[in-house]
């Protein structure tokens, strides 16, 4: 592997940054893939592209793809960069007979992203995150964030401490500690965690993490000491997140009251600090492990990834990602033409019709890996957004509790709210959805 | 009223107050500090002998543990890895010299400090591409456990990776002064610091001493990435970190190596002190990420050849 690697080396610095790796030739479904394999956030972005990648490549080679269409994956290197994204975006969009839809692994591109992929008719999926406030499909036609956003993250995180210690109730005069990616990612559940602050009684301090390292974590951690807050929550990606697992093992954080949200909380967050990773928490919405059905068919299909990580917990969101679409794509083939090309368009259509069942998930060999998912007009985020709680036990994540369900009355008003805020200021006459 | 009683009575306040956490903020600060003079002691090291500000430096940080983390991943002893790296990293100080200083030599400063920005950006491509991007933990039985000191006035924590950093720091300039100082070809090297064309009538080979010089720094470079590895995980952040050691040198002086060690005490120790007691309180936080570089650019305006940095007089 290494001298593969020495090899390939050679031609990736011929090819040098942003380097576009054609997955296959022919003419089919086109899916570009935004993808990070370099820079501080290539931990996270390397597992995610690879799921979903090697997810299309095992439709195309079990099924032929879907009724023989089969999918072509382009890949864009971006860095994370909210700029290069947008590149990427504008350089891929007109393959191949026009991109079916995209998901960039950003919530920044994805903002950056909205008004574009709306004009050129192209749906985002951002799975879990990117802008909350687009889950109001009436405003947002072409931007997707099922199965639960940032907001509706946050609010169930909240639940899950409340259940730990004792209800509600008892979150009153409590002090927690929110440390973010200064980043709109990190930012994103803010207003959610001021509102929840608010009703229930406790104080947060924020703790915003630099974006250009993600490591400059020693004063939060001093503070966080001195402050002892009752539960620590984490918004991080990339770098950040194995940074702030091995703080807080320095510090001799309780980890158990150490929460990441899904995107904090893999295994490359916690490999790097050995033992002292052992009970940290994180929220998730897929499992992780290859004891599912889907890496029995995945065994044997040529020109998969190699990297090592098949079965971590970015790998198979990335998975799930695809398989997202995949089903997407065969609802847009039953309304428009089975074995015909779908557009865009038609894919956001399957997107709003989207009603996955447990039965269709262990169809596609998926049961445990994607919660069923209902999608409409109305609601991109899906009619029941909830999360996991997952804990490290030293070798494994380990799912530790049932689904807890957002609290979607005090997050749908504030997404609608922000909707018709944008709605107004981008002289956006909502759609009716009925 | 309320916002200058934050700025200038509340901070001294709470130091007054929690002594300890004061103590913990500083000396977290100072090993902070250590740590990006490390780094800041490879610009040093290249500058004082052939005036080139080599950007690259950073990278060569991330390049050197990239390699030494690698190798360790693919079964290699720590030391033979070490070995191996150091030889890389000498290789490397050659291919500069005959790829890039060689074809530049006479040309303007800024065109070699052009060329170092181009080697920092292929250097970074290519380690990752043959390492990957994920984090990599340094496991070489440096310590990494937490120290609580008690003390009389509370509990104190200090990391034994970051004691064990700041004696590393203290042999390795003690190592380089002894090296300039008493060998034949350290003796070499500041006579070609200070003047090139003196140093050259003499019978000094220019190029062999850039080798050298470049290689010197390849090694600190190295010593530099297995302890910001120990600490953080060898990874692409590195690089970024590496170049706080910019305002080091701006306030130590681009030619002292006491100048580096000092002024990365001051940066460390600045930036932990602000961001506690005046950053997070008043401005939200995130405020290490550019501290440093008003700090050194304040002290531009007052004292531009830095703490212990030469003042360059010029006739015309």
């Amino acid at each position: 592997m290494f001298t593969k690697k020495l090899v390939t080396a050679g031609v990736a610095a011929a090819i040098a940054a942003g380097a576009v790796g054609v997955v296959q030739a022919e003419e089919g479904q086109f899916i570009p893939a935004l993808t990070y394999r370099t820079g501080p956030y290539a931990p996270g972005g390397i597992p995610t592209a690879n799921g979903f990648t090697d997810y299309f490549r095992l439709v195309n080679e079990r099924d032929g793809g879907v009724n023989g269409v089969k999918f072509i994956v382009e890949e864009c290197e971006y860095g994370y960069e909210t700029d290069r994204g947008v590149e990427c975006y504008d350089r891929l969009k007109d393959k191949h007979g026009g991109a079916t839809v995209i998901s960039p692994y950003s919530t920044g591109t994805t903002y950056a992203l909205i008004d574009k992929a709306t004009a050129d008719k192209i749906p985002i999926l951002s799975m879990g995150y990117g802008r909350t406030s687009a889950a109001d499909g009436r405003v947002f036609p072409y931007i997707f964030n099922f199965p639960a956003t940032y907001w509706s993250q946050a609010t169930a995180v909240v639940q899950y401490i409340a259940n730990e210690m004792g209800g509600l109730e008892a979150l009153k005069g409590q002090r927690f500690a929110f440390i973010y990616l200064d980043h709109p990612y990190g930012k994103e559940p803010i207003p959610t965690l001021d509102i929840l602050a608010e009703r229930f009684g406790f104080t947060y301090d924020k703790y915003p993490v630099p974006f250009a390292t993600g490591t400059e974590q020693k004063s939060i951690w001093l503070q966080i000491r001195r402050t002892k807050p009752a539960y620590v929550i984490m918004w991080g990606w990339g770098v950040m997140n194995a940074t702030a697992v091995k703080e807080a093992a320095n510090i001799k954080f309780d980890m158990s009251k150490f929460i990441g949200n899904w995107w904090s909380a893999s295994e490359q967050d916690v490999l790097p600090a050995g033992d002292g990773a052992i009970g940290y928490k994180g929220a998730t919405f897929n499992g992780s492990g290859t004891d599912y059905k889907i890496f029995e068919d995945i065994m044997g299909v040529s020109g998969l990834s190699d990297d090592g990580d098949r079965g971590t917990v970015l790998y198979n969101r990335g998975m799930v990602n695809a398989a997202y679409i995949v089903e997407a794509v065969r609802l847009a083939q039953e309304k428009y033409g089975k074995g015909k090309r779908v557009t865009g368009e038609q894919v956001r259509w399957a997107f709003e019709n989207l009603d996955l069942s447990a039965e269709d998930i262990e169809g596609l060999g998926l049961t445990g890996l994607m919660p069923p998912t209902k999608v409409t007009c109305l609601n991109h985020e899906g009619t029941s957004p909830a999360i996991l709680i997952q804990q490290w036990n030293g070798k494994t994540w380990e799912i530790i509790t049932d689904w807890i369900p957002a609290m979607t009355d005090v997050v749908r008003p504030l997404i609608e709210q922000d909707a018709a805020q944008y709605a107004q200021e981008n002289n956006i006459t909502p759609r009716t959805c009925s | 009223m309320e916002t200058l009683y934050l700025i200038f009575i509340d901070p001294f306040v709470q130091m007054a107050i929690e002594p300890a956490f004061l103590a913990e903020v500083l000396i977290g600060g100072l090993m902070s500090g250590v740590m990006y003079s490390l780094v800041a002691l490879g610009f040093v090291l290249i500058f004082k002998a052939s005036g080139i500000f080599n950007f690259a430096q950073g990278v060569f940080v991330l390049f050197a543990a990239l390699n030494f983390v690698g190798l360790m991943d693919l079964g290699v002893h720590p030391i033979l890895a070490f070995i191996i790296t150091l030889g890389i990293m000498t290789a490397l100080a050659f291919a500069v010299d005959r790829l890039v200083l060689r074809p530049l030599v006479n040309q303007n400063p800024i065109i070699l400090f052009m060329a170092t920005i181009g080697i920092a950006f292929f250097l970074e491509g290519f380690g990752e591409s043959i390492w990957g991007g994920d984090v990599r933990p340094v496991r070489v039985g440096i310590p990494d456990t937490a120290l609580f000191w008690e003390t009389g006035f509370g509990e104190i924590l200090v990391l034994s990776s970051d004691l064990f950093a700041g004696v590393i720091a203290a042999f390795l300039v003690t190592v380089l002064a002894l090296f300039f100082h008493f060998t034949p070809v350290g003796r070499a090297l500041r006579a070609v610091a200070d003047d090139h064309q003196a140093a050259l009538s003499v019978g000094i080979p220019l190029n062999n001493i850039w080798v050298i010089v470049w290689a010197v720094a390849g090694f600190v470079a190295l010593v530099a990435g297995i302890m910001w590895g120990a600490k953080l995980g060898v990874q692409f952040a590195l690089s970024t970190i590496a170049l706080k050691a910019l305002p080091v040198l701006i306030l130590g002086g681009f030619t002292s190596i006491p100048g580096a060690i000092i002024g990365g005490l001051i940066v460390g120790a600045g930036e932990k002190l602000f961001e506690n007691y005046w950053g997070l309180p008043l401005l939200g936080g995130a405020t290490e990420e550019w501290f440093a570089y008003i700090v050194a650019m304040i002290f531009l305006f007052f004292r531009p050849q830095g703490l212990f940095g030469e003042k360059i007089i010029e006739r015309v």
